[in-house]
């Protein structure tokens, strides 16, 4: 405790009870004080009107609603997008963003839901990708089903991600080598071995610095081919990588909440001593739920390559970070993530054209800050008490009548 | 009685916690030169109100006088310069540290440049004074437990307190040592020191204490009752508020077959230095056998090996005809053998999760609570409001977190979940530590009941009394061995008291 001015201080205790509500609480306001921080920023940065600028992103990720009933419009009377108006196009790029910012935010949930601090996300994201190229261009024909074909790619991704998602995870349980360190490092090797193979690599077609296309069932289907029986979808990118994200959460939130082993994570999460004492194996549990981590970074990988039809040199890197953000402002909730992820894939399409560039990242981070602040708030009461004129030795004596 | 001889007075204390009326309008004074004994179940108050008076909590409501003064306590540093210390019950010493710099420790004096050696000579002069003399240099690590304890008396001494408040000093010290700090305690006294001592052994109350106050569930329920003439038994009716059985019924052991056999066991300690060294003893079905020893002589870390929280550096264990080892899955046997922790809120349970989910920590891994791969959280239910119900355990809804539960509901939790699977093997370490009179009957009931249910029972405690009224047979842990084994007809308790310090003795 600390004396503030001269006859108030704060005051500090614990909180006994903790409600959930708080929690969403904590998160809204989170996203709230950040935007105003961020509004501050970019004032700082030349914005004249940061309101406008936020209702340009917020336009830009998500569309207005006068473009939100044109499109409904449109859809009923069989026509394609009027002119001017931008209809289910920023959705459609938002929900395109949604689903590999999920995947890996759900990857980053079920490490942090048992204290394990996998920030690799990123590097089995890339290693998921590179897998699902390989099965795409170099393993199976060009002329395998559709399904069959993204299916192993799938599989591939899960994999490949899965594997070195272990590797920081047998570390941990056998040797205790911090995985913060070795997921940390481990992304380097990933951006790395990407490199080498589609810049300078076996990969690279010519100078592109790229696989060039994948054969087309190595794609995901994108409404945009129906555009000729249903004009409105003419341009919209959105696939159903999307589902594979929602399924995820769904799965995942079954496990966390509902399944044996789930419990297990939880109760190693809370207390491992309780832990080791119910004979749970912590080693095990370790390595298992890294595994699951990062196979869900690396199907982020896959459905990322399958939407971009190439793998390339500028594979985007920070998905995994981003995850990490969406995963505490949803609080390790695999369902919240669901919507967490949704608003952060918009904040990213919106904030495309906005200059400077990194307003995107400026504004994660301050939110990540003042939601991870504000769990101060919620384990503590923190008020202004009134000091008392003090009673001692020297001062004032009552005498008992 | 003139008001001059109080040495303080508390007057409506009230203290409130979320959800708990703590202290509920407690008048409470202690005469210079005495030793009060403040006596309660486990929340009671006792503790809460002391720590009122030592500086520690604030009170909602009420007023302190020291002699005829009005204070305001609002920190330990007020308490201390108005003469009052508190020794607490987990003793607050930095181990690396030596007598003297820990003796020092938050004080304020030497602003700057450290003269130890001056200090040093002040210590040892407090010690001398007192009868109870602690070597300055040593480090804390180094010391007993007991004197330990001296260290913590010091420290509040050095500081100038006149009012001395003890919060179970008793509860980690052998028979020996107990009755020391009872001679130290009549010289402070007769100095004109006061002695305000916490606590819910009778025995020790009727024997140290002048006088008496009792609390029960916040408030008062006997006040400066004289301790002389006074009985266990008045004294337990005043605090439980109903007759309590001292001796735990129990009919004569017939021991079954051999549950667990332990064979030369070895096993290191946290620092890797031996803590148990060739220990061998077995245990049959329907007996209890009961190990006394003074804390940190290797029961917690025997109780750890029997449990597979730690592994054995050497010897044999077997657990119905089968070997216990690194190759064990205690997920399929833990069910059979039950352990209740010594540390309750640090490994027994896992603070988060509700009442059900802990009550479960051990059969979630089987039917009827698994059904599959996933657990069937109807059944949890079922049996979290079934074990609730059977074990009175206090809770507003069964997925309340158990870090929302007092101390001794805690315990309920852990013995309902340990003890309704009908266990083979139960390990019960320090099973009644902190608790009240009336729960501490309760458990002893209880391990009894599952005693003549079949269960093979080792009870690892300090209680002797505990010891001698449950057990079947006893023995002793010092230093890591186990000396001495006796049938529990042929204990009493100066001899254990011996053996507990590393006497052997011939029987």
């Amino acid at each position: 405790m600390k004396r503030l001015i001269a006859s108030y201080r704060i005051r500090i205790d614990t909180r006994l009870d903790n409600p959930g509500w708080r929690g969403v609480v904590s998160s809204i306001l989170g996203i709230i004080l950040a935007l105003i921080v961020g509004g501050f920023v970019l004032k700082a940065a030349g914005a004249s009107d940061p309101i406008a600028t936020y209702r340009e992103i917020f336009k830009e990720g998500f569309g207005t609603p006068k473009d939100w009933h044109a499109g409904v419009i449109a859809l009923m009377n069989h026509t394609a997008c009027p002119k001017g108006k931008l209809c289910f196009g920023p959705l459609s790029d938002t929900l395109v963003k949604t689903s590999p910012i999920l995947l890996t935010a759900l990857a980053c949930i079920v490490a942090f839901r048992m204290k394990l601090w996998n920030i690799g996300a990123d590097g089995q994201m890339f290693y998921g990708a590179w897998a699902a190229t390989w099965v795409a261009v170099f393993l199976l024909p060009k002329t395998t089903d559709r399904w069959v074909m993204l299916g192993s790619m799938a599989m591939a991704g899960i994999f490949a991600g899965l594997l070195y998602g272990m590797i920081p995870g047998l570390l941990k349980a056998y040797l205790n080598i911090n995985e913060i360190i070795t997921t940390l490092m481990l992304n380097y090797i990933a951006y790395k071995w990407i490199e080498y193979y589609v810049v300078v690599g076996p990969w690279s077609i010519g100078d592109f610095e790229s696989t060039g296309h994948f054969p087309a069932p190595a794609t995901w289907p994108r409404l945009t081919e129906y555009a000729k029986r249903i004009p409105i979808v003419s341009g919209l990118t959105i696939h159903p990588g999307i589902f594979l994200g929602i399924g995820a959460a769904i799965l995942l939130a079954w496990i966390l909440n509902r399944s044996r082993w789930g419990y297990q994570i939880r109760v190693i999460g809370n207390n491992p001593n309780a832990a080791r004492y119910a004979g749970i194996s912590l080693s095990r549990n370790i390595v298992l739920v890294m595994a699951l981590s990062g196979a869900l970074a690396g199907l982020a990988g896959m459905n990322e390559v399958a939407a971009l039809r190439e793998l390339n040199g500028r594979f985007q890197r920070g998905y995994g970070f981003t995850g990490i953000i969406i995963a505490w402002l949803a609080r390790l909730n695999p369902l919240a993530a669901i919507l967490v992820s949704f608003l952060f894939g918009g904040l990213l399409v919106g904030t495309k054209l906005i200059q400077p560039q990194g307003i995107a990242s400026m504004l994660q981070g301050v939110i990540l800050f003042i939601v991870v602040g504000a769990e101060l708030l919620f384990r503590y009461r923190i008020r202004l008490e009134k000091i008392e004129p003090i009673v001692s030795d020297t001062l004032e004596v009552i005498h008992d009548s | 009685m003139t008001e001059s001889s109080k040495a303080f007075e508390m007057r409506h204390i009230v203290k409130r916690f979320p959800g708990v009326l703590a202290n509920d309008n407690v008048d409470f004074a202690c005469r210079t030169g005495e030793v009060h004994a403040l006596l309660g179940e486990n929340g009671a108050g006792k503790s809460t109100l002391m720590n009122v008076l030592a500086g520690l909590y604030r009170p909602d409501a009420g007023e302190i006088f020291i002699g005829d003064r009005r204070v305001n306590l609002r920190s330990p540093q007020d308490a201390i310069s108005n003469g009052i210390g508190m020794v607490h019950q987990h003793f607050m010493l930095v181990p690396k540290h030596t007598v003297a710099e820990n003796i020092i420790l938050g004080l304020n004096k030497p602003r700057f440049w450290l003269n130890l050696s001056q200090i040093k000579e002040q210590v040892e002069a407090l010690g001398e004074q007192y009868g109870m003399s602690v070597n300055p240099n040593a480090k804390i690590w180094e010391l007993s437990v007991g004197e330990q304890q001296r260290v913590e008396v010091l420290k509040m001494l050095f500081r100038g307190a006149k009012i001395l408040i003890l919060d179970e000093p008793t509860a980690v010290l052998t028979p020996q040592e107990v009755e020391t700090l009872f001679g130290t305690l009549r010289n402070m006294t007769e100095i004109g020191h006061t002695i305000v001592f916490i606590s819910h052994k009778l025995d020790e109350v009727v024997k140290i204490a002048d006088r008496v106050t009792v609390m029960r569930r916040g408030r008062v329920t006997a006040a400066n009752v004289l301790a002389e003439g006074i009985t266990k038994a008045q004294l337990a009716r005043l605090m439980v508020g109903r007759e309590v059985l001292f001796k735990t019924e129990k009919k004569d052991a017939q021991p079954g077959e051999v549950v667990l056999s332990v064979d030369g066991l070895c096993a290191d300690d946290d620092r890797g230095l031996p803590a148990l060294q060739n220990i061998s003893f077995n245990v049959r079905a329907r007996e209890i056998l009961g190990i006394a020893g003074v804390a940190g002589n290797g029961q917690r870390e025997l109780a750890e090996v029997l449990t597979g929280l730690r592994r054995a550096t050497g010897g044999v264990i077997r657990f119905n005809d089968v070997l216990l080892g690194r190759h064990t899955n205690w997920l399929k046997i833990n069910e059979q053998l039950a352990h209740i922790p010594e540390d309750r809120a640090v490994v027994g349970s896992v603070p988060a999760l509700g009442v059900a989910e802990n009550l479960i920590l051990k059969r979630f891994y089987r039917p009827p609570i698994a059904a599959g791969w996933s657990i069937d959280t109807r059944a949890m239910h079922q049996n979290a409001v079934r074990l609730v119900e059977e074990y009175q355990i206090a809770t507003p809804t069964v997925d309340t977190p158990v870090h929302m539960l007092s101390g001794g509901n805690l315990q309920r939790v852990i013995l309902a979940r340990e003890t309704s699977s009908h266990p083979k093997l139960m390990v019960a370490v320090h099973p009644t530590r902190g608790l009240d009179v009336g729960a501490m009957e309760a458990v002893h009931t209880l391990l009894v009941k599952q005693r003549d249910e079949g269960a093979a029972i080792l009870l690892i405690s300090e209680d002797l009394d505990e010891l001698l009224s449950l057990s079947d047979r006893l023995t002793v842990i010092y230093e890591g061995r186990l000396i001495g084994e006796m049938p529990t007809e042929r204990a009493d308790i100066p001899t254990i008291g011996l053996m507990m310090a590393g006497v052997e003795v011939e029987r």
